[in-house]
Protein backbone atom coordinates (compact mmCIF):
# COMPACT_ATOMS: atom_id res chain seq x y z
CA UNK A 1 0.00 0.00 0.00
CA UNK A 2 1.42 3.32 -0.99
CA UNK A 3 0.80 6.65 0.63
CA UNK A 4 -2.11 7.99 -1.51
CA UNK A 5 -4.04 4.77 -0.91
CA UNK A 6 -3.51 4.98 2.83
CA UNK A 7 -4.48 8.65 2.96
CA UNK A 8 -7.66 8.00 0.98
CA UNK A 9 -8.47 5.04 3.20
CA UNK A 10 -8.15 7.13 6.34
CA UNK A 11 -10.15 10.02 4.91
CA UNK A 12 -12.91 7.72 3.70
CA UNK A 13 -13.14 6.08 7.09
CA UNK A 14 -13.32 9.45 8.79
CA UNK A 15 -15.97 10.65 6.32
CA UNK A 16 -18.17 7.60 6.97
CA UNK A 17 -17.86 8.10 10.70
CA UNK A 18 -18.77 11.77 10.47
CA UNK A 19 -21.70 11.08 8.13
CA UNK A 20 -23.06 8.48 10.55
CA UNK A 21 -22.70 10.93 13.44
CA UNK A 22 -24.37 13.55 11.28
CA UNK A 23 -27.45 11.43 10.57
CA UNK A 24 -27.60 10.44 14.23
CA UNK A 25 -27.36 14.06 15.36
CA UNK A 26 -30.06 15.17 12.91
CA UNK A 27 -32.60 13.16 14.85
CA UNK A 28 -32.26 15.31 17.98
CA UNK A 29 -33.42 18.92 18.19
CA UNK A 30 -30.42 20.14 20.15
CA UNK A 31 -27.71 18.73 17.96
CA UNK A 32 -29.48 18.92 14.61
CA UNK A 33 -27.90 22.06 13.23
CA UNK A 34 -24.35 21.11 14.14
CA UNK A 35 -24.97 17.62 12.82
CA UNK A 36 -26.05 19.01 9.47
CA UNK A 37 -22.84 21.01 9.26
CA UNK A 38 -20.85 17.99 10.31
CA UNK A 39 -22.37 15.98 7.47
CA UNK A 40 -21.63 18.79 5.02
CA UNK A 41 -18.03 18.84 6.26
CA UNK A 42 -17.77 15.07 5.85
CA UNK A 43 -18.97 15.39 2.27
CA UNK A 44 -16.35 17.99 1.38
CA UNK A 45 -13.75 15.89 3.15
CA UNK A 46 -14.65 12.94 0.95
CA UNK A 47 -14.14 15.07 -2.17
CA UNK A 48 -10.72 16.16 -0.93
CA UNK A 49 -9.88 12.53 -0.22
CA UNK A 50 -10.85 11.39 -3.71
CA UNK A 51 -9.08 14.22 -5.52
CA UNK A 52 -5.89 13.85 -3.48
CA UNK A 53 -5.90 10.15 -4.22
CA UNK A 54 -6.03 10.73 -7.97
CA UNK A 55 -3.47 13.52 -7.75
CA UNK A 56 -1.14 11.16 -5.92
CA UNK A 57 -1.62 8.24 -8.29
CA UNK A 58 -2.67 8.77 -11.88
CA UNK A 59 -2.81 12.56 -11.79
CA UNK A 60 -5.72 14.63 -13.05
CA UNK A 61 -5.59 16.06 -16.57
CA UNK A 62 -6.15 19.77 -17.14
CA UNK A 63 -9.13 18.94 -19.29
CA UNK A 64 -10.69 16.99 -16.42
CA UNK A 65 -10.16 19.90 -14.06
CA UNK A 66 -11.99 22.20 -16.45
CA UNK A 67 -15.03 19.94 -16.59
CA UNK A 68 -14.93 19.37 -12.84
CA UNK A 69 -14.96 23.11 -12.25
CA UNK A 70 -17.73 23.78 -14.78
CA UNK A 71 -19.95 21.06 -13.31
CA UNK A 72 -19.38 21.88 -9.69
CA UNK A 73 -19.77 25.63 -10.02
CA UNK A 74 -23.04 25.48 -11.95
CA UNK A 75 -24.50 22.81 -9.70
CA UNK A 76 -23.49 24.47 -6.44
CA UNK A 77 -24.55 27.90 -7.58
CA UNK A 78 -28.05 26.86 -8.62
CA UNK A 79 -28.41 24.73 -5.50
CA UNK A 80 -27.36 27.56 -3.21
CA UNK A 81 -29.55 30.13 -4.92
CA UNK A 82 -32.62 27.92 -4.81
CA UNK A 83 -31.96 26.99 -1.18
CA UNK A 84 -31.73 30.64 -0.16
CA UNK A 85 -34.69 31.88 -2.14
CA UNK A 86 -37.32 29.21 -1.78
CA UNK A 87 -40.11 30.10 0.68
CA UNK A 88 -40.47 27.84 3.69
CA UNK A 89 -43.95 26.86 2.59
CA UNK A 90 -42.68 25.04 -0.47
CA UNK A 91 -40.10 23.01 1.40
CA UNK A 92 -41.53 19.60 0.47
CA UNK A 93 -41.34 20.24 -3.26
CA UNK A 94 -37.83 21.64 -2.90
CA UNK A 95 -36.64 18.51 -1.16
CA UNK A 96 -38.29 16.51 -3.94
CA UNK A 97 -36.47 18.49 -6.61
CA UNK A 98 -33.06 18.10 -4.93
CA UNK A 99 -33.72 14.45 -4.46
CA UNK A 100 -34.64 13.94 -8.10
CA UNK A 101 -31.38 15.54 -9.17
CA UNK A 102 -29.43 13.16 -6.94
CA UNK A 103 -31.15 10.28 -8.71
CA UNK A 104 -30.37 11.85 -12.08
CA UNK A 105 -26.71 12.06 -11.14
CA UNK A 106 -26.51 8.34 -10.35
CA UNK A 107 -28.30 7.57 -13.60
CA UNK A 108 -25.84 9.63 -15.64
CA UNK A 109 -22.82 8.04 -14.02
CA UNK A 110 -24.10 4.56 -14.82
CA UNK A 111 -25.02 5.63 -18.33
CA UNK A 112 -21.58 7.12 -18.90
CA UNK A 113 -19.83 3.98 -17.71
CA UNK A 114 -22.13 1.80 -19.80
CA UNK A 115 -21.56 3.71 -23.04
CA UNK A 116 -17.86 4.34 -22.55
CA UNK A 117 -16.40 1.63 -20.31
CA UNK A 118 -13.60 3.10 -18.18
CA UNK A 119 -10.26 1.33 -18.44
CA UNK A 120 -9.70 -0.26 -15.08
CA UNK A 121 -6.10 -1.25 -15.80
CA UNK A 122 -6.75 -4.96 -15.94
CA UNK A 123 -7.89 -5.78 -19.43
CA UNK A 124 -8.34 -9.53 -18.98
CA UNK A 125 -12.02 -10.30 -19.37
CA UNK A 126 -13.65 -11.70 -16.30
CA UNK A 127 -17.18 -12.94 -16.81
CA UNK A 128 -18.16 -12.69 -13.15
CA UNK A 129 -16.82 -9.17 -12.83
CA UNK A 130 -18.50 -7.95 -15.98
CA UNK A 131 -21.79 -9.49 -14.85
CA UNK A 132 -21.58 -7.60 -11.56
CA UNK A 133 -20.73 -4.49 -13.47
CA UNK A 134 -23.77 -4.83 -15.74
CA UNK A 135 -26.09 -5.60 -12.85
CA UNK A 136 -24.91 -2.60 -10.88
CA UNK A 137 -25.19 -0.35 -13.93
CA UNK A 138 -28.75 -1.56 -14.54
CA UNK A 139 -29.77 -1.09 -10.91
CA UNK A 140 -28.24 2.36 -10.84
CA UNK A 141 -30.08 3.38 -14.01
CA UNK A 142 -33.36 1.78 -12.95
CA UNK A 143 -33.46 3.27 -9.46
CA UNK A 144 -31.92 6.57 -10.58
CA UNK A 145 -34.54 7.06 -13.30
CA UNK A 146 -37.44 6.20 -10.99
CA UNK A 147 -36.08 8.59 -8.38
CA UNK A 148 -35.73 11.36 -10.91
CA UNK A 149 -39.08 11.18 -12.67
CA UNK A 150 -40.91 10.23 -9.48
CA UNK A 151 -39.48 13.22 -7.63
CA UNK A 152 -40.25 15.59 -10.47
CA UNK A 153 -43.85 14.39 -10.61
CA UNK A 154 -44.11 14.70 -6.82
CA UNK A 155 -42.80 18.24 -7.03
CA UNK A 156 -45.14 19.19 -9.86
CA UNK A 157 -48.13 17.80 -7.98
CA UNK A 158 -47.25 19.64 -4.79
CA UNK A 159 -46.76 22.84 -6.76
CA UNK A 160 -50.15 22.32 -8.34
CA UNK A 161 -48.69 22.07 -11.85
CA UNK A 162 -50.03 18.57 -12.23
CA UNK A 163 -53.37 17.24 -11.12
CA UNK A 164 -54.30 13.61 -10.72
CA UNK A 165 -55.60 12.36 -14.06
CA UNK A 166 -58.78 10.34 -13.83
CA UNK A 167 -57.46 7.18 -15.45
CA UNK A 168 -54.77 6.89 -12.83
CA UNK A 169 -57.47 6.19 -10.26
CA UNK A 170 -58.85 3.24 -12.15
CA UNK A 171 -57.39 -0.24 -12.25
CA UNK A 172 -55.77 0.60 -15.59
CA UNK A 173 -52.82 2.13 -13.82
CA UNK A 174 -51.76 -1.19 -12.27
CA UNK A 175 -51.78 -2.75 -15.71
CA UNK A 176 -49.76 0.11 -17.21
CA UNK A 177 -47.21 0.02 -14.41
CA UNK A 178 -46.86 -3.75 -14.63
CA UNK A 179 -46.15 -3.36 -18.36
CA UNK A 180 -43.43 -0.80 -17.58
CA UNK A 181 -41.96 -3.03 -14.87
CA UNK A 182 -41.89 -6.08 -17.14
CA UNK A 183 -40.35 -4.03 -19.93
CA UNK A 184 -37.61 -2.85 -17.54
CA UNK A 185 -36.95 -6.46 -16.61
CA UNK A 186 -36.67 -7.44 -20.28
CA UNK A 187 -34.30 -4.56 -20.96
CA UNK A 188 -32.28 -5.58 -17.93
CA UNK A 189 -31.79 -9.18 -19.11
CA UNK A 190 -31.13 -8.02 -22.64
CA UNK A 191 -28.41 -5.76 -21.29
CA UNK A 192 -26.77 -8.57 -19.37
CA UNK A 193 -26.87 -10.66 -22.53
CA UNK A 194 -24.56 -8.09 -24.04
CA UNK A 195 -27.04 -6.03 -26.02
CA UNK A 196 -25.85 -2.58 -24.99
CA UNK A 197 -28.45 -0.68 -26.98
CA UNK A 198 -31.21 -1.91 -24.70
CA UNK A 199 -29.81 0.44 -22.09
CA UNK A 200 -31.92 3.18 -23.69
CA UNK A 201 -35.00 1.03 -23.37
CA UNK A 202 -34.16 0.63 -19.68
CA UNK A 203 -33.76 4.39 -19.26
CA UNK A 204 -37.10 5.10 -20.94
CA UNK A 205 -39.26 2.47 -19.29
CA UNK A 206 -37.88 3.02 -15.81
CA UNK A 207 -38.49 6.76 -16.22
CA UNK A 208 -42.06 6.01 -17.28
CA UNK A 209 -42.44 3.64 -14.33
CA UNK A 210 -41.39 6.45 -11.98
CA UNK A 211 -44.09 8.67 -13.45
CA UNK A 212 -46.73 5.94 -13.51
CA UNK A 213 -46.18 5.01 -9.87
CA UNK A 214 -46.15 8.56 -8.50
CA UNK A 215 -48.91 10.14 -10.58
CA UNK A 216 -51.87 8.34 -8.93
CA UNK A 217 -50.77 9.21 -5.41
CA UNK A 218 -52.79 11.93 -3.74
CA UNK A 219 -51.24 15.09 -2.39
CA UNK A 220 -51.81 14.14 1.24
CA UNK A 221 -49.60 11.11 0.85
CA UNK A 222 -46.89 12.96 -1.05
CA UNK A 223 -44.55 13.44 1.95
CA UNK A 224 -44.38 9.70 2.40
CA UNK A 225 -43.59 9.30 -1.27
CA UNK A 226 -40.85 11.93 -1.14
CA UNK A 227 -39.34 10.21 1.87
CA UNK A 228 -39.44 6.90 0.01
CA UNK A 229 -37.89 8.43 -3.09
CA UNK A 230 -35.22 9.87 -0.82
CA UNK A 231 -34.47 6.35 0.29
CA UNK A 232 -34.33 5.30 -3.38
CA UNK A 233 -31.77 7.96 -4.20
CA UNK A 234 -29.61 6.46 -1.47
CA UNK A 235 -29.96 3.06 -3.10
CA UNK A 236 -29.11 4.59 -6.48
CA UNK A 237 -25.98 6.10 -4.95
CA UNK A 238 -25.00 2.74 -3.48
CA UNK A 239 -25.50 1.11 -6.88
CA UNK A 240 -23.34 3.81 -8.46
CA UNK A 241 -20.77 2.91 -5.80
CA UNK A 242 -20.66 -0.62 -7.20
CA UNK A 243 -20.29 0.79 -10.71
CA UNK A 244 -17.22 2.87 -9.89
CA UNK A 245 -15.94 0.56 -7.15
CA UNK A 246 -16.22 3.01 -4.26
CA UNK A 247 -16.80 1.74 -0.72
CA UNK A 248 -17.58 5.19 0.58
CA UNK A 249 -20.40 5.59 -1.92
CA UNK A 250 -21.81 2.20 -1.00
CA UNK A 251 -21.75 2.88 2.74
CA UNK A 252 -23.20 6.38 2.47
CA UNK A 253 -25.82 5.30 -0.07
CA UNK A 254 -26.85 2.31 2.00
CA UNK A 255 -27.05 4.44 5.11
CA UNK A 256 -29.32 6.99 3.46
CA UNK A 257 -31.37 4.24 1.86
CA UNK A 258 -31.98 2.45 5.15
CA UNK A 259 -32.50 5.61 7.17
CA UNK A 260 -34.94 6.89 4.55
CA UNK A 261 -36.89 3.67 4.76
CA UNK A 262 -37.20 3.96 8.55
CA UNK A 263 -38.25 7.59 8.26
CA UNK A 264 -40.88 6.62 5.70
CA UNK A 265 -42.20 4.02 8.11
CA UNK A 266 -42.33 6.56 10.95
CA UNK A 267 -44.24 9.01 8.73
CA UNK A 268 -46.72 6.37 7.64
CA UNK A 269 -47.46 5.61 11.26
CA UNK A 270 -48.08 9.28 11.98
CA UNK A 271 -50.62 9.43 9.17
CA UNK A 272 -52.16 6.09 9.96
CA UNK A 273 -51.45 4.82 6.47
CA UNK A 274 -49.61 1.70 5.48
CA UNK A 275 -46.90 2.02 2.89
CA UNK A 276 -48.73 -0.44 0.66
CA UNK A 277 -51.92 1.60 0.67
CA UNK A 278 -49.98 4.77 -0.05
CA UNK A 279 -48.25 3.21 -3.02
CA UNK A 280 -51.05 1.21 -4.53
CA UNK A 281 -54.22 2.56 -2.96
CA UNK A 282 -54.45 5.63 -5.12
CA UNK A 283 -55.58 8.98 -3.82
CA UNK A 284 -57.58 9.03 -0.61
CA UNK A 285 -60.22 11.39 -1.95
CA UNK A 286 -61.05 9.00 -4.77
CA UNK A 287 -61.92 6.26 -2.30
CA UNK A 288 -63.86 8.52 -0.03
CA UNK A 289 -66.29 9.85 -2.60
CA UNK A 290 -67.38 6.28 -3.15
CA UNK A 291 -67.67 5.19 0.46
CA UNK A 292 -68.24 7.80 3.10
CA UNK A 293 -67.74 11.53 3.10
CA UNK A 294 -71.17 11.86 1.60
CA UNK A 295 -73.81 13.95 3.24
CA UNK A 296 -74.31 17.65 3.43
CA UNK A 297 -73.58 19.91 6.32
CA UNK A 298 -76.80 20.53 8.21
CA UNK A 299 -75.87 22.59 11.20
CA UNK A 300 -73.29 25.17 10.25
CA UNK A 301 -72.94 28.15 12.56
CA UNK A 302 -71.09 31.02 11.06
CA UNK A 303 -69.98 33.98 13.09
CA UNK A 304 -68.26 37.31 12.67
CA UNK A 305 -64.73 38.25 13.59
CA UNK A 306 -66.11 40.50 16.28
CA UNK A 307 -67.84 37.63 18.08
CA UNK A 308 -64.68 35.64 17.82
CA UNK A 309 -62.68 38.45 19.38
CA UNK A 310 -65.19 38.81 22.24
CA UNK A 311 -64.99 35.13 23.05
CA UNK A 312 -61.21 35.18 22.89
CA UNK A 313 -61.04 38.11 25.24
CA UNK A 314 -63.02 36.26 27.87
CA UNK A 315 -60.98 33.08 27.58
CA UNK A 316 -58.38 31.79 29.99
CA UNK A 317 -56.89 29.07 27.85
CA UNK A 318 -56.65 29.13 24.08
CA UNK A 319 -55.26 26.43 21.81
CA UNK A 320 -54.32 27.24 18.24
CA UNK A 321 -54.50 24.45 15.66
CA UNK A 322 -52.52 25.55 12.61
CA UNK A 323 -52.72 23.73 9.29
CA UNK A 324 -51.43 24.09 5.80
CA UNK A 325 -54.04 26.72 4.96
CA UNK A 326 -52.31 29.02 7.40
CA UNK A 327 -49.03 28.53 5.60
CA UNK A 328 -50.59 29.12 2.20
CA UNK A 329 -52.06 32.39 3.39
CA UNK A 330 -48.61 33.29 4.77
CA UNK A 331 -50.42 34.20 7.94
CA UNK A 332 -48.07 32.73 10.54
CA UNK A 333 -46.64 36.16 11.38
CA UNK A 334 -50.09 37.69 11.72
CA UNK A 335 -51.10 34.79 13.91
CA UNK A 336 -48.12 35.50 16.12
CA UNK A 337 -49.37 39.09 16.51
CA UNK A 338 -52.75 37.84 17.65
CA UNK A 339 -51.31 35.41 20.16
CA UNK A 340 -48.95 38.07 21.51
CA UNK A 341 -51.94 40.26 22.29
CA UNK A 342 -53.72 37.39 24.00
CA UNK A 343 -50.65 36.54 26.03
CA UNK A 344 -50.28 40.13 27.15
CA UNK A 345 -53.79 39.84 28.54
CA UNK A 346 -52.72 36.86 30.61
CA UNK A 347 -54.37 34.28 28.41
CA UNK A 348 -52.62 30.94 28.22
CA UNK A 349 -51.88 30.19 24.54
CA UNK A 350 -50.40 27.03 23.08
CA UNK A 351 -50.18 25.63 19.57
CA UNK A 352 -51.32 22.06 18.96
CA UNK A 353 -49.19 20.49 16.27
CA UNK A 354 -50.54 17.40 14.62
CA UNK A 355 -47.73 15.09 13.44
CA UNK A 356 -48.64 15.72 9.82
CA UNK A 357 -49.74 19.35 10.05
CA UNK A 358 -48.61 21.17 6.95
CA UNK A 359 -47.56 19.15 3.98
CA UNK A 360 -44.85 17.21 5.69
CA UNK A 361 -44.24 16.04 9.23
CA UNK A 362 -42.44 18.81 11.05
CA UNK A 363 -43.28 21.32 8.36
CA UNK A 364 -45.57 23.34 10.62
CA UNK A 365 -42.91 23.57 13.32
CA UNK A 366 -40.55 25.08 10.79
CA UNK A 367 -43.14 27.61 9.65
CA UNK A 368 -44.08 28.68 13.17
CA UNK A 369 -40.45 28.88 14.21
CA UNK A 370 -39.99 31.24 11.30
CA UNK A 371 -42.63 33.49 12.84
CA UNK A 372 -40.76 33.51 16.18
CA UNK A 373 -43.24 31.37 18.04
CA UNK A 374 -41.43 30.13 21.17
CA UNK A 375 -40.57 26.49 20.87
CA UNK A 376 -42.14 25.67 24.26
CA UNK A 377 -45.57 26.75 23.03
CA UNK A 378 -45.62 24.10 20.33
CA UNK A 379 -47.28 21.04 21.80
CA UNK A 380 -47.40 17.67 20.14
CA UNK A 381 -50.69 15.89 19.72
CA UNK A 382 -50.31 13.34 22.52
CA UNK A 383 -49.32 16.05 24.97
CA UNK A 384 -52.08 18.48 24.10
CA UNK A 385 -55.04 16.15 23.61
CA UNK A 386 -55.85 15.76 27.34
CA UNK A 387 -55.91 19.57 27.61
CA UNK A 388 -58.83 20.20 25.28
CA UNK A 389 -61.66 19.65 27.81
CA UNK A 390 -60.15 22.39 30.00
CA UNK A 391 -59.78 24.76 27.08
CA UNK A 392 -62.06 27.72 26.49
CA UNK A 393 -61.37 28.48 22.86
CA UNK A 394 -59.78 26.51 20.06
CA UNK A 395 -58.80 28.37 16.94
CA UNK A 396 -58.52 26.09 13.93
CA UNK A 397 -56.58 27.81 11.16
CA UNK A 398 -56.46 26.11 7.83
CA UNK A 399 -56.45 22.65 9.32
CA UNK A 400 -59.15 20.21 8.42
CA UNK A 401 -58.60 16.47 8.35
CA UNK A 402 -56.47 16.50 11.48
CA UNK A 403 -59.41 17.79 13.53
CA UNK A 404 -62.07 15.55 12.02
CA UNK A 405 -63.86 13.61 14.77
CA UNK A 406 -64.88 11.06 12.12
CA UNK A 407 -61.47 9.49 12.59
CA UNK A 408 -62.58 8.47 16.07
CA UNK A 409 -66.31 7.90 15.72
CA UNK A 410 -67.09 6.66 12.24
CA UNK A 411 -65.59 3.30 11.41
CA UNK A 412 -66.77 3.56 7.80
CA UNK A 413 -64.72 6.71 7.23
CA UNK A 414 -61.47 6.42 5.30
CA UNK A 415 -59.96 8.56 8.03
CA UNK A 416 -61.02 6.11 10.72
CA UNK A 417 -58.15 5.30 13.05
CA UNK A 418 -56.06 8.29 12.12
CA UNK A 419 -54.87 10.05 15.24
CA UNK A 420 -56.60 13.43 15.45
CA UNK A 421 -56.70 16.43 17.74
CA UNK A 422 -59.78 16.29 19.98
CA UNK A 423 -60.72 19.91 19.49
CA UNK A 424 -64.46 19.22 19.85
CA UNK A 425 -63.85 18.66 23.59
CA UNK A 426 -63.15 22.36 24.05
CA UNK A 427 -65.89 24.77 25.08
CA UNK A 428 -65.84 26.77 21.85
CA UNK A 429 -64.21 25.99 18.53
CA UNK A 430 -63.64 28.62 15.86
CA UNK A 431 -62.75 27.34 12.43
CA UNK A 432 -61.24 29.98 10.19
CA UNK A 433 -61.70 28.79 6.66
CA UNK A 434 -62.17 30.22 3.23
CA UNK A 435 -65.24 28.20 2.36
CA UNK A 436 -66.92 24.89 2.98
CA UNK A 437 -64.60 22.96 0.70
CA UNK A 438 -63.31 19.65 1.98
CA UNK A 439 -59.81 19.08 3.30
CA UNK A 440 -56.97 17.37 1.57
CA UNK A 441 -58.55 13.97 1.93
CA UNK A 442 -61.75 15.31 0.35
CA UNK A 443 -63.82 14.12 3.29
CA UNK A 444 -66.61 15.93 5.05
CA UNK A 445 -65.61 17.21 8.46
CA UNK A 446 -68.16 16.40 11.17
CA UNK A 447 -66.58 18.98 13.42
CA UNK A 448 -68.18 21.80 11.45
CA UNK A 449 -71.65 20.50 12.27
CA UNK A 450 -71.14 20.42 16.02
CA UNK A 451 -73.03 22.99 18.10
CA UNK A 452 -69.91 24.34 19.79
CA UNK A 453 -68.22 24.99 16.47
CA UNK A 454 -68.49 28.33 14.69
CA UNK A 455 -67.14 29.03 11.27
CA UNK A 456 -65.37 32.29 10.53
CA UNK A 457 -65.24 32.49 6.76
CA UNK A 458 -62.43 34.30 5.04
CA UNK A 459 -58.79 34.20 4.12
CA UNK A 460 -56.74 33.32 7.20
CA UNK A 461 -54.51 36.36 6.94
CA UNK A 462 -57.39 38.79 6.49
CA UNK A 463 -59.41 37.29 9.32
CA UNK A 464 -56.41 37.44 11.64
CA UNK A 465 -55.74 41.03 10.68
CA UNK A 466 -59.36 41.91 11.41
CA UNK A 467 -59.04 40.03 14.66
CA UNK A 468 -56.08 42.16 15.67
CA UNK A 469 -58.19 45.25 15.00
CA UNK A 470 -61.11 43.93 17.02
CA UNK A 471 -58.86 42.94 19.89
CA UNK A 472 -57.35 46.40 19.86
CA UNK A 473 -60.81 47.94 20.08
CA UNK A 474 -61.52 45.74 23.07
CA UNK A 475 -58.32 46.93 24.68
CA UNK A 476 -56.74 43.51 24.70
CA UNK A 477 -52.99 43.51 24.99
CA UNK A 478 -52.70 47.18 25.88
CA UNK A 479 -52.00 47.54 29.49
CA UNK B 1 -12.03 -4.43 -3.83
CA UNK B 2 -13.57 -7.80 -4.31
CA UNK B 3 -17.28 -8.01 -4.94
CA UNK B 4 -17.88 -9.97 -1.75
CA UNK B 5 -16.28 -7.35 0.45
CA UNK B 6 -18.30 -4.66 -1.31
CA UNK B 7 -21.43 -6.63 -0.46
CA UNK B 8 -20.31 -6.68 3.18
CA UNK B 9 -19.89 -2.94 3.01
CA UNK B 10 -23.43 -2.64 1.62
CA UNK B 11 -24.86 -4.85 4.33
CA UNK B 12 -23.09 -3.10 7.20
CA UNK B 13 -23.94 0.32 5.78
CA UNK B 14 -27.63 -0.60 5.63
CA UNK B 15 -27.59 -1.92 9.19
CA UNK B 16 -25.93 1.27 10.34
CA UNK B 17 -28.62 3.34 8.62
CA UNK B 18 -31.37 1.29 10.25
CA UNK B 19 -29.76 1.71 13.66
CA UNK B 20 -29.10 5.43 13.38
CA UNK B 21 -32.69 6.55 13.24
CA UNK B 22 -34.50 5.10 16.19
CA UNK B 23 -36.79 7.72 17.59
CA UNK B 24 -37.17 10.97 15.72
CA UNK B 25 -39.46 13.71 17.01
CA UNK B 26 -41.96 14.68 14.28
CA UNK B 27 -40.52 18.18 14.42
CA UNK B 28 -37.38 16.91 12.81
CA UNK B 29 -38.86 14.75 10.07
CA UNK B 30 -38.57 17.41 7.41
CA UNK B 31 -35.02 18.56 8.26
CA UNK B 32 -33.86 14.97 8.68
CA UNK B 33 -35.29 14.00 5.32
CA UNK B 34 -33.70 16.98 3.69
CA UNK B 35 -30.34 16.36 5.39
CA UNK B 36 -30.29 12.67 4.45
CA UNK B 37 -31.27 13.73 0.96
CA UNK B 38 -28.21 15.98 0.75
CA UNK B 39 -26.02 13.05 1.76
CA UNK B 40 -27.46 10.93 -1.04
CA UNK B 41 -25.77 13.43 -3.37
CA UNK B 42 -22.59 11.54 -2.50
CA UNK B 43 -22.81 10.27 -6.10
CA UNK B 44 -20.79 13.38 -6.83
CA UNK B 45 -17.78 11.18 -6.02
CA UNK B 46 -18.80 8.76 -8.77
CA UNK B 47 -19.19 11.68 -11.18
CA UNK B 48 -15.71 12.94 -10.22
CA UNK B 49 -14.23 9.49 -10.79
CA UNK B 50 -15.87 9.40 -14.20
CA UNK B 51 -14.37 12.75 -15.19
CA UNK B 52 -10.90 11.88 -13.92
CA UNK B 53 -10.88 8.55 -15.73
CA UNK B 54 -12.38 9.90 -18.95
CA UNK B 55 -8.92 10.33 -20.48
CA UNK B 56 -9.90 13.03 -22.91
CA UNK B 57 -13.11 11.36 -24.05
CA UNK B 58 -15.19 14.51 -24.50
CA UNK B 59 -18.72 13.00 -24.43
CA UNK B 60 -17.80 11.16 -21.25
CA UNK B 61 -16.37 14.36 -19.77
CA UNK B 62 -19.63 16.14 -20.52
CA UNK B 63 -21.76 13.37 -19.02
CA UNK B 64 -19.56 13.37 -15.94
CA UNK B 65 -19.71 17.13 -15.65
CA UNK B 66 -23.51 17.25 -15.96
CA UNK B 67 -23.79 14.43 -13.44
CA UNK B 68 -21.48 16.31 -11.09
CA UNK B 69 -23.63 19.40 -11.50
CA UNK B 70 -26.82 17.52 -10.63
CA UNK B 71 -25.16 15.90 -7.62
CA UNK B 72 -23.76 19.15 -6.28
CA UNK B 73 -27.11 20.86 -6.82
CA UNK B 74 -28.51 18.19 -4.52
CA UNK B 75 -25.68 18.40 -1.97
CA UNK B 76 -25.22 22.15 -1.72
CA UNK B 77 -28.92 22.97 -1.97
CA UNK B 78 -29.81 20.19 0.45
CA UNK B 79 -27.42 21.24 3.18
CA UNK B 80 -28.25 24.92 2.85
CA UNK B 81 -31.96 24.38 2.98
CA UNK B 82 -31.61 22.05 5.98
CA UNK B 83 -29.52 24.65 7.74
CA UNK B 84 -32.13 27.29 7.01
CA UNK B 85 -34.83 25.15 8.58
CA UNK B 86 -32.76 24.23 11.61
CA UNK B 87 -31.66 27.81 12.16
CA UNK B 88 -35.28 28.58 12.99
CA UNK B 89 -35.41 26.00 15.74
CA UNK B 90 -32.22 27.13 17.36
CA UNK B 91 -33.41 30.73 17.54
CA UNK B 92 -34.23 30.47 21.22
CA UNK B 93 -36.94 32.74 22.60
CA UNK B 94 -35.07 35.46 24.47
CA UNK B 95 -38.06 37.77 24.87
CA UNK B 96 -40.08 35.72 27.32
CA UNK B 97 -41.55 38.93 28.75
Amino acid sequence: MNLPVIIKFVIDLLAVLLLALGIKGLSKVKSARDANRLAAFAMSLSVVGLLSYYLGTSGIAIQSWIWIIIGSITGSLFGAILAKKVPMTSMPETVALFNGCGGMSSLLVALGVAIFPISSGQENFDFFKSLINEVSISVSIFVGAITFTGSIVAMAKLQGWLSTPGWTQSKVRHFVNIVFAVASLIAFFDLINGNTSSIWLLVIVSSLLGIGVTLPIGGADMPVVISLLNSYSGIAAAAAGFVVDSQLLIVAGAMVGAAGLILTQVMCKGMNRSLVSVLFGGSLSAQSTASSGSGEYTNITSCSVEECALTLEAANKVIIVPGYGLAVAQAQHTLREVTKKLEQNGIDVVYAIHPVAGRMPGHMNVLLAEADVPYEQLKEMDVVNPDFPATDVVLVLGANDVVNPQAKNDSSSPLYGMPVLDVQEARTVFVIKRGMSAGYSGIKNDLFDLPNTSMVFGDAKKVLNDLIGELKDLGVGEK
Amino acid sequence: MSFISLLWVLLLGSLLGLELIGKVPPTLHTPLMSGANAISGITMLAALTLIVKAEGNVPLLIIGSVSLGFALFNVVGGFFVTDRMLAMFSRKPSNKK
